[in-house]
């Protein structure tokens, strides 16, 4: 097949010479030039602006304060909450998501790029549901988790196996909101790793595999520790997606306000989005809470930022490495 | 192929055909010998494994589409009634009657009827009675769920002309889907008509036009606009952009449709436009070169001869940047206002599907005709966005398939891909 267009859409032989004149060139290049630094500018001037209204927000007392009120009535004080809670409460959902999707998605990744046959139906399914996966609606998510995990899951669980009455894992919890988000960010760590073992050159395989060596070992040996910056890079953005996102842990685990830290996976917890969306259009007042929901979306920014800049150097390295390979 | 198995001979350029032919021959016989060197029982119990966790991403999506559609299937099948009788029940005889024949009268679901106690029942019925009589209203003897009631206008009690109305609170719930998901595709359309062109030109920039160094600034900097989370693009649109445009437009209402399209823009800009520069970028920079050899310009060459060949990619970035902004949650919900108003004018606040979702679910009782609506809304969702998914997958297969055919006849350079990838981008 030839993707050259012989001829235009009038059926006229493709003149390349004549049309748009010089000065067209000069101003279309023009154009799409500034549009692309326009973009740049909002991206900088967004940033720029978060930083500078919510960066003196950031005081140790804010930082790892709490969101119970200090004086007697112990209740939730919307005005002065400090976000340790929340950092707490992300910190651990992102981790047992981490720790639920990396074996999984690692895995699946390993499988379509070393073992897979690129031609074979159940492959095409695999590729086509990781990449379906990806552009499932965040709230949909929330749905699955809700109807699946917290009441299927969780209700099976209280009922055949517990036995109580008063429900355990038959509520939103702080497991299912990570069992969510492992289904949610697995099309991440599976294009990613196999994105890092497409970069490990064939001819260290072929050599592994001339001096006798089985196909597991050279993966294990020789291909899997060539491949894990890559492939941890995947779980950092992974993880990144999933301490952005609020849709799906709205109705999976996250609480608009606890006393306490959780305690178990059981436990309901507070998150960062969720708590800067609840902020933002719970608060009696607006004014009042300005400064401080600045102050939490830059701790927000922060956590997510840094994740990507790290997965960016990671990646920038491999393929770095991967281009003196070819070379 | 590799070149490391390769004749020397064949490298050069004076090898005569059989020569060629038997040195490829031994080569692939070499090959297959190396990778299917049957391993031990293990080895196949362990690929065995690995194939079977790999399954994953299929059973979600199944799981998925089961679970979401399990709980609106007695809505799809009509089994759902919010009809109220409008005969009262004498509270005495509530006892007298099955759970179920209670359960409509009380517009509950079955399971928590059955474990009441009569008395309680009784009370139920008698405070069920009173309602009713405080409140005549003969649409309450509607199935507000039903499906012409969830898809046509009707004329409500208080209504002078038959309209469509998403009004699930009020004392006759009030279901109609249309302008939920009137408001999902206005504000996905006109977020889309300012994330297009912009991210397109940018996409065809960086990939076609910028120098080296300028491509690695511009690049990361709007792909790390992705990595902003979506309830942060709702905080801005709320906090800063909704006033801003205010001064600016001096419209009425602060939170509208046009507020929530362009920060929800923001969100759409880095998905097409990664999908859009991957696709332009794999086109083989030979089909440029051969414009540029025949006289066009740069501008002429990637316009004329590369955007062309990346169109198809091009199109699926603007499919799934769709999927997307129909899907999207948190920035319209916390920037469109949510008034569920059927009106054409984007300066007006309007309710998308998504957002009905995610304001409603949390108060609507579980197995009530709410909580079923709600996971209606996304299970049409969730079936607009797969078609829209396996659409642009489709597209994006055929296209990588076919450039990456043909970059392997133009250079013999060994190409450790064999497998096409075309969504590196989404994730």
């Amino acid at each position: 097949m030839n993707s050259i267009p012989q001829s235009d859409v009038s059926g006229q032989p493709l003149d390349l010479t004549s049309a748009p004149t010089l000065s067209q060139t000069t101003l279309f290049t023009a154009l799409f030039r500034s549009v692309a630094f326009f973009l740049v500018g909002v991206v900088a001037l967004l940033v720029a602006y978060i930083f500078s209204q919510g960066f003196h927000g950031l005081n140790p007392a804010f930082l790892f304060g709490s969101a119970t009120s200090q004086d007697s009535s112990g209740m939730f004080d919307v005005h002065n909450a400090g976000v340790f809670e929340m950092v707490f409460g992300t910190i651990l959902l992102v981790f047992l998501m981490t720790v639920l999707v990396m074996p999984v998605g690692v895995i699946s990744g390993i499988y379509l790029n070393e073992f897979s046959d690129p031609n074979a139906w159940t492959t095409r399914i695999i590729r086509s549901a990781v990449n379906n996966l990806a552009g499932v609606p965040s709230i949909i998510f929330g749905l699955f988790g809700l109807g699946f995990f917290v009441y299927f899951i969780g209700g099976s669980i209280d009922d055949y196996v517990l036995h109580t009455a008063s429900p355990v894992f038959g509520k939103p919890a702080v497991i299912w909101a990570a069992l969510t988000l492992a289904v949610l960010t697995m099309p991440v760590v599976v294009v990613s790793t196999e994105q890092a073992l497409r970069s490990v050159p064939l001819p260290l395989r072929d050599a592994a595999l001339g001096l006798g060596a089985t196909k597991l070992q050279t993966l294990r040996q020789i291909v899997l520790p060539q491949a894990a910056p890559g492939i941890i890079t995947g779980g950092i953005l992974a993880v990144s997606r999933g301490a952005g996102e609020v849709a799906p842990i709205m109705f999976t685990g996250a609480a608009y306000y606890l006393a306490h830290l959780p305690q178990s996976i059981t436990d309901q917890f507070m998150e960062l989005g969720y708590h800067i969306y609840i902020l933002a259009t719970q608060s009696p007042n607006v004014d009042r809470t300005r400064p401080l929901l600045f102050a939490t979306v830059v701790v927000l920014l922060l956590l997510t930022f840094l994740l990507n800049l790290i997965a960016i150097l990671v990646r920038a390295w491999t393929r770095h490495r991967m281009r003196s390979y070819r070379a | 192929m590799p070149t490391i198995l390769q004749d020397p001979i064949d490298s050069a350029s004076g090898a005569t055909p059989p020569v060629v032919d038997v040195s490829r021959q031994l080569e692939l016989e070499l090959r297959t010998t190396l990778y299917e060197k049957g391993g031990s029982w293990r080895e196949t119990l362990v690929e065995k494994g690995i194939f079977v966790v790999s399954l994953t991403a299929i059973f979600a999506i199944l799981l998925i589409f089961i679970f979401v559609a399990r709980e609106c299937l007695p809505l799809i099948l009509g089994q759902v009634d919010t009809a109220r009788s409008a005969e009262l029940i004498a509270p005495e005889k509530a006892v007298d009657l099955s759970s179920e024949q209670l359960a409509v009268y009380l517009s509950q679901p079955v399971e928590k009827i059955r474990p009441l106690s009569p008395d309680v029942l009784k009370d139920l019925v008698a405070s069920r009675n009173e309602e009713l009589a405080a409140h005549p209203n003969p649409d309450s003897k509607l199935n507000t769920v039903s499906w012409p009631m969830l898809l046509l206008p009707y004329r409500w009690q208080e209504y002078t002309k038959a309209e469509f109305i998403w009004q699930p609170t009020s004392l006759v719930e009030k279901y109609n889907l249309v302008p939920l998901f009137f408001g999902s595709v206005k504000i996905a359309v006109l977020s889309l008509l300012m994330a297009v062109p912009l991210s397109l030109m940018a996409a065809i920039y960086v990939s076609q036009l910028a120098s080296g160094p300028v491509r690695e600034v511009v690049k990361p900097v709007i792909e790390l606009l992705a990595g902003v989370p979506s309830v942060v693009l709702g905080f801005l649109a709320l906090i800063a952009l909704a006033s801003l445009f205010q001064w600016l437009f001096g419209y009425e209402v602060r939170l509208n449709t046009f507020v929530a399209s362009v920060a929800l823009a923001l969100a759409l800009i880095p998905v097409i436009f990664t999908i859009a520069e991957d696709a332009l970028s794999a086109v083989p920079q030979t089909h440029k070169d051969a414009a540029r050899a025949m006289g066009a310009t740069e501008w002429h060459a990637t316009i004329r001869v590369m955007v062309p060949a990346a169109f198809p990619g091009i199109f699926a970035a603007v499919i799934l940047g769709f999927g997307r902004a129909i899907g999207e949650t948190m920035v319209v919900l916390m920037a469109s206002g949510n008034a569920s108003i059927l009106s054409p004018s984007i300066f007006q606040s309007c309710r998308t599907a998504t957002a009905a979702i995610a304001a409603e679910l949390a108060d609507a009782p579980v197995d009530s005709p709410h909580y079923r609506v709600l996971f209606l809304i996304g299970f049409i969702l969730f079936v607009i966005t797969f078609v829209g998914n396996v659409f642009a997958d489709v597209i994006l297969q055929r296209l990588r398939a076919r450039l990456e055919g043909q970059r392997g006849s133009h250079d013999a350079e060994p190409h450790a891909s064999s497998e096409p990838n075309p969504q590196e981008a989404l994730s």
